[in-house]
């Protein structure tokens, strides 16, 4: 019988955030980190190209390098990194239920910092009709097939999205040889193109077509054809193709949260936490794309970075603050992340709320009103793009009362 | 001339029901073979069944049907402990959302009793409420049946083909018959992989039964393809269904049911739309969102919680109100013929009836001696203990402490027991029937490559 862990911190998943999280704690405390696949680093482990750890590192590496360099960096700062590590439920307070091959077994931390990011909707939770063939994946499945297991997904495909993550595949798609005849949203426009940080952009040369969503989905053993419908006149075509990349419609990998009984945060589906990162449970925090689905990866480890100071305030004077305020995003804005403000307090990790956008807007002004009174406005210098994370100077909440309730953020 | 496989009884089907006569004639004085067009067993109707175990208190009464489903339940509910086969006991209740509807339920329980079911309750509004909270708004009240099950029909129908092939059935998939020639003693079915003569013939084709039929002469039935769409949501909806919520037929039609599934979701469905095509499982536009527009008014909460998955399946409708099971003596062929979804639960029944047939028309089917035990299936039921969770287990081998499958804690050794297990499978498909391994609310976002690759490498 393996001995059940016990440690400082216990940090489920292994990815930017829980990494970053566990390299700066194992300076001063033991520190857990459990993640459930076989090597820890998480989605940049399978989006093998340039473009991450520019905030966190101060340099661009592609997503393997980047999650190499950051599992060293936490096993060099003496955190106890275990994969094939999989935490099933809660056994108790900070107390995790734990299946390895070491063991059945549980984990209890002085705190835990959840960690566990998000997934892509795949096919059936977009109630997408038709076949049910092979051949269509999500980004994440896209990616670990072609660089986790050197497989070929075919070769004309079929992209649903145009966000950071759909780029993202369409370069996957070309680097294992198949094509990318249409990129399709449902939007007016493209998003995230220009915001794109990958030398390769300049050389994707796809087909987008805007205002159309994916209708069917035909073949029986192979796709090979999905049916597009515009979006206001109903029209329709059939595209060829062996291959359909659903990408983007993130949604938080909460189950940990939900069974634990946390506040989860409506509009973002993830635990609802306050600036410092606090969940509503004692001693448990939460950081990185779970919080906020999702941002680059960069931030995500900038967040470990923030949660970390919170942790070790937590174990140095265990005490959970009130309720504080509560904030939310108004259409279209989906949601705000912290949703949970506490005056007086410091601010959010980089100083920055962030807030996802349904519509595109050039220089965006952001009202945050409380009691029917406007209590704080900034205009943006960078535009409101959707499909990507929207930052936004907590100065927008510095007027917000403790006492005077919830705050609503809504573009002015 | 490829070679000829010659046997006592050809049973034409592995889908539920032809599983289940296979296992049972293969427990008797005969040699059986298990003909199956498609490359597994339980990969057509049976593995898009709603999964309820029927106590067949809504059946005809006096049917063939109705005798078969009640005789059906007691069976596989006693072989389900014995094999392992997933099944819990959560009971249905009747909602009547409208006057018409309530007053249909007395009549409801009379028909249970008539067909020997007689633990059916009518209750209230306050006690449908209490008993399921998440319902909609408008409950009238009730009609509970407190015995209604849900199963894993893929576990049966593999447990009966394992148990089949354990007593020495040849079991033959892709072996599609094209063709049958009777002769005086023996029958030959041609199929696309080669022959096989038999003295009988069992013809538990489901979906082609009735061609087949006609392939022997008859006319007496035409399958319809009737769709039905499922929604499948996530399990952490699964607390918003305590009990198979059941619709009561009225004139507006069957309506949807809401009910748990042994794997820990909840399933809203199904449609019901004949079809010409009797292959086409694909979902449809209007079927999934009519399901929503139904769940909406059933369970509203439910609809704010992830879909897990959707898919459609088919049932084998006839013309005729009852299943169509008939013996020819002369032919030495057996039909059954028109099982719809209730087969599930009557499939050990109907198996148990065709024995009888045979045996009524001169044909001694003593039981054999020293049969080898009731094969003990991996369990998937989300109710039982299962490997990811079973301390001793991992210890034993640390494979089943190695989750591969996250959303459904399918481990890396219970792969590999799929892949190394009397009948393995052969695609995606069947491991994920067997083992839950992309049955989960990522559908493959994790670990879609991994399970892929143990596929092809035998679970290493």
């Amino acid at each position: 019988m393996t001995a059940d862990v016990r440690a400082d911190v216990v940090v489920v998943g292994g990815g930017p955030a829980g990494l970053t999280a566990a390299a700066d704690l194992a300076r001063t405390c033991r520190v857990v980190v459990l993640d459930r696949e076989q090597q820890a680093g998480g989605i940049p482990r399978h989006s093998d190209h340039p473009g991450y750890g520019l905030r966190d590192l101060r340099r661009v590496l592609s997503g393997p390098e980047y999650a190499r360099r950051l599992v060293a960096a936490a096993q060099d700062a003496g955190a106890d990194v275990r994969t094939g590590w999989t935490v099933t439920g809660w056994a108790g307070e900070r107390t995790l239920e734990v299946t390895s091959p070491a063991g059945r077994l549980t984990a209890t931390g002085g705190a835990v910092v959840l960690a566990t990011g998000a997934r892509e909707r795949a096919r059936p939770a977009r109630l997408v009709a038709g076949d049910r063939p092979a051949g269509v994946l999500t980004t994440g499945q896209l990616q670990q097939l072609v660089h986790l297991q050197h497989r070929s997904p075919g070769t004309r495909a079929v992209v649903v999205g145009s966000e950071l993550v759909s780029w993202s595949a369409v370069l996957t798609l070309r680097e294992a040889g198949c094509r990318t005849v249409l990129m399709t949203t449902d939007r007016p426009y493209g998003e995230a193109y220009a915001g794109l940080r990958m030398p390769a952009s300049a050389g994707l040369r796809v087909p987008l077509l805007t205002r159309a969503r994916v209708a069917r989905v035909v073949g029986r053993e192979q796709v090979e054809a999905v049916e597009l419908e515009e979006v206001g006149t109903g029209r329709r075509r059939t595209v060829e193709c062996d291959v359909v990349v659903f990408t983007g419609g993130w949604i938080p990998d909460h189950e940990l949260v939900r069974l634990g009984g946390l506040d989860l945060d409506p509009a973002t589906l993830g635990p609802r936490v306050d600036p410092a990162l606090r969940t509503s449970s004692d001693g448990v925090f939460a950081a990185g794309n779970l919080v906020h689905p999702v941002d680059t990866a960069d931030v995500c480890a900038l967040d470990g970075r923030h949660v970390a100071a919170a942790v070790r305030r937590w174990l140095e004077a265990p005490r959970q603050p009130g309720a504080g305020v509560e904030l939310a995003a108004e259409p279209p804005l989906r949601w705000v992340a912290p949703s949970v403000w506490r005056p007086g307090e410091p601010g959010p990790a980089r100083g920055r709320l962030l807030l996802w956008p349904e519509e595109r807007v050039l220089a965006p002004v952001l009202v945050a009103v409380q009691g029917g009174r406007q209590v704080g406005r900034v205009r943006l210098p960078w535009p409101a793009v959707p499909g990507r994370v929207l930052r936004v100077p907590s100065s927008l909440v510095s007027g917000v009362r403790a006492d005077a309730g919830p705050v609503r953020i809504a573009l002015g | 001339m490829s070679d000829v496989l010659e046997v006592d009884v050809a049973v034409v089907g592995g889908g539920i029901v032809g599983c289940a006569v296979a296992r049972e004639l293969a427990g008797r004085d005969v040699s059986v073979a298990l003909v199956e067009a498609r490359g597994d067993v339980g990969d057509a109707t049976s593995k898009a069944n709603t999964a309820i175990l029927h106590t067949g208190f809504d059946a005809v009464p006096g049917s063939l049907e109705s005798r078969l489903v009640a005789r059906g339940y007691a069976l596989l509910s006693a072989y389900a402990e014995q094999a392992g086969i997933p099944v819990e006991r959560t009971g249905a209740l009747l909602v009547a959302w409208d006057d018409e509807q309530l007053d249909a339920l007395p009549g409801l329980r009379a028909k249970a009793e008539k067909n020997g079911y007689t633990r059916t309750r009518l209750v209230g509004a306050d006690e449908v409420y209490a008993r399921v909270p998440a319902l909609g708004p408008g409950a009238l009240g009730g009609l509970e049946v407190p015995d209604e099950s849900i199963v894993c029909s893929w576990t049966a129908a593999l447990a009966y083909a394992t148990e089949a092939v354990h007593r020495g059935a040849h079991l033959l998939l892709r072996h599609r018959v094209s063709a049958i020639e009777v002769g005086p003693a023996r029958t030959l079915l041609t199929t696309d992989r080669g022959a096989v003569s038999a003295r009988w013939v069992v013809n538990a084709a489901g979906m082609g039964a009735d061609v087949l039929d006609r392939m022997l002469g008859f006319d007496r039935f035409t399958v319809v393809p009737r769709r039905g769409e499922l929604i499948v949501f996530d399990k952490l909806a699964r607390p918003l269904a305590p009990t198979i919520v059941l619709p009561v037929p009225s004139s507006l039609g069957k309506g949807v049911l809401v009910s748990p599934t042994v794997y820990g979701n909840v399933m809203l469905g199904p449609t019901a739309e004949d079809l010409d095509d009797r292959s086409d499982t694909s979902t449809s536009e209007q079927g999934l969102s009519s399901l929503l527009e139904k769940g909406r008014r059933i369970m509203p909460s439910l609809l704010d919680e992830e879909v897990t998955t959707t898919y459609a399946g088919l049932r084998a409708s006839t013309e005729h109100s009852d299943y169509v099971v008939d013996v020819d003596a002369g032919m030495r062929y057996v039909l059954l013929g028109g099982i719809r979804s209730t087969g599930l639960t009557a499939s050990m029944a109907l198996a148990e009836h065709v024995v009888g047939l045979m045996e009524s028309a001169g044909e001694p089917l003593a039981e054999r001696p020293g049969l080898p035990p009731v094969p003990r299936m991996p369990m998937i039921g989300e109710a039982f203990p299962r490997p990811y969770a079973d301390a001793a287990r991992i210890a034993a081998d640390p494979e089943y402490g190695r989750v591969v499958c996250f959303c459904e804690r399918a481990t890396a050794g219970e792969i590999r027991d799929a892949l190394y297990s009397t009948i393995p499978p052969t695609d995606l498909d069947g491991l994920r029937r067997r083992t839950r391994a992309l049955m989960g609310r990522c559908q493959g976002f994790f670990c879609g490559a991994e399970v892929a690759r143990l596929l092809e490498d035998g679970g290493r």
